[in-house]
């Protein structure tokens, strides 16, 4: 067992975990934020996503003891400070971005990061960049709307109503 | 999976000491191993992370050739060579997804070998240079087959020196699930002559097209290829594709390498 101490959603917190504990497996856990979800365990799905000193990673493949120090992003601490849902959260709201949810957290992490790197990305880069983020719900259409409606964009061009 | 201990030295000399105990096990950016652990597939006592080690981070530039430390992320890579060496940083943003690119690093997947990684092209056709903390191995005697590499026990990839081209372009046709290479081309064009590797295709792992490094020497258009194709024995088939199909690929592929070069 290794003390490992990170920050997690602005608090810091310290918890002695096995070596081969994954992020997912901490999260949930043992600080019960079961927001960071675990769909395929093998780095294909996006649903873990979370995010480690600001950059987007899978929380499925990355150990506890590897983030020893880090600052560390999840769902739980996207909306904003008075609880209410930030621009993206409520862009996948109003464009219907989510039938089941299951995929959600991941999308929005990914969105997150995308948005801090590219402010105004396109249809075709949102796209790209959610290679890694499986739905089987949506068919993405409305998650790229939602996207590009929280990036300030038009979307009247981007799927059918 | 088995149950190990994470130790995260801060400096080679620190990683190089903890690989030397039992079944310790160098941890990169963990995107193939740690799917490799959860399979069961390796049983390490320890696994040394290589992300705390700075000296191993980072691009810097060397009388016409890149540097990249061995630590450095996919992502980084295609950030910081943009503009010195496009073709390497188109390649290094294609590999996987943004998640994956963010933890993945050149040295780990150059360690890995995996005979449908795009780094092992990349490197092969480039004529780069792999330093480890012990030496320096040409890419031409580095690849020894399909996850074998010229790597010792507890030998590290320090930093990847890649020689830029006057042209080049890697071509990936991409397996839509994993988003390995089902074939990759990685064609570079230097003033004494074209290099062409290619991965995804060889049961022995990336390999230099020496025929069409030949004519695309003489004459560096797609034409020139005209009439040449691999043979498809040695070329791995699986339900993605046959033998014959992945030859197929190569010769495709190149062509439109040389065509975007």
């Amino acid at each position: 067992m290794t003390k490992v101490t990170m920050t997690v959603n602005g608090k810091s917190v310290s918890k002695e975990v096995r070596g081969n504990m994954l992020m997912t497996e901490f999260l949930r856990d043992e600080l019960h934020l079961t927001g960071t979800h675990v769909g395929c365990d093998t780095s294909q799905c996006g649903a873990c996503n979370i995010h480690v000193n600001g950059e987007n990673v899978k929380g499925c493949t990355i150990f506890a003891a590897e983030c020893d120090g880090a600052e560390v992003g999840t769902i739980e601490g996207q909306a904003n400070a008075d609880g209410s849902l930030n621009a993206i959260q409520q862009a996948f709201q109003d464009h219907h971005g989510l039938q089941c949810g299951f995929c959600t957290p991941g999308m929005v992490m990914s969105a997150a990061s995308l948005l801090k790197e590219n402010p105004k990305p396109t249809e075709a880069e949102i796209r790209h960049y959610l290679e890694g983020n499986i739905c089987r719900c949506t068919g993405y259409h409305n998650i790229v709307k939602a996207i590009m409606a929280a990036s300030g964009q038009d979307v009247s061009s981007i799927a059918a109503e | 999976m088995y149950s190990f201990d994470v130790v995260r030295p801060k400096s080679v000399a620190d990683a190089v000491a903890a690989l030397g105990e039992e079944e310790a096990q160098a941890l990169g950016g963990g995107q193939t191993l740690i799917p490799s652990l959860k399979q069961r597939l390796a049983m390490p006592s320890v696994l040394v992370s290589l992300a705390s080690i700075d000296e191993i981070k980072g691009v810097s530039s060397e009388g016409g050739a890149v540097k990249i430390g061995g630590g450095t992320t996919h992502g980084a890579v295609a950030r910081e060579v943009a503009s010195s060496y496009p073709a390497l940083a188109a390649m290094a943003s294609n590999i996987g997804d943004p998640a994956v690119r963010n933890r993945g690093t050149v040295g780990g997947s150059l360690a890995n070998n995996d005979p449908a990684a795009c780094y092992p092209a990349a490197a092969l056709a480039s004529g780069a240079t792999i330093v480890t903390n012990t030496r320096e191995i040409a890419a031409d005697d580095y690849f020894q087959g399909m996850f074998t590499t010229a790597l010792e026990e507890g030998e590290i990839i320090t930093a990847v020196s890649f020689p830029i081209p006057e042209k080049a372009a890697y071509i990936k046709f991409e397996q839509p699930a994993s988003r390995f290479a089902l074939v990759g081309v990685f064609v570079a064009k230097f003033g004494d002559g074209v290099r062409v590797a290619v991965t995804g295709a060889s049961e022995e792992g990336v390999f230099r097209w020496t025929e069409a490094e030949a004519a695309l020497s003489g004459d560096f258009s797609a034409a020139a290829l005209d009439g040449l194709s691999v043979p498809a024995d040695g070329l791995m088939t699986d339900l993605h594709g046959s033998a014959a199909y992945r030859a197929h690929l190569i010769g495709v592929l190149t062509k439109r390498a040389v065509a975007q070069a």
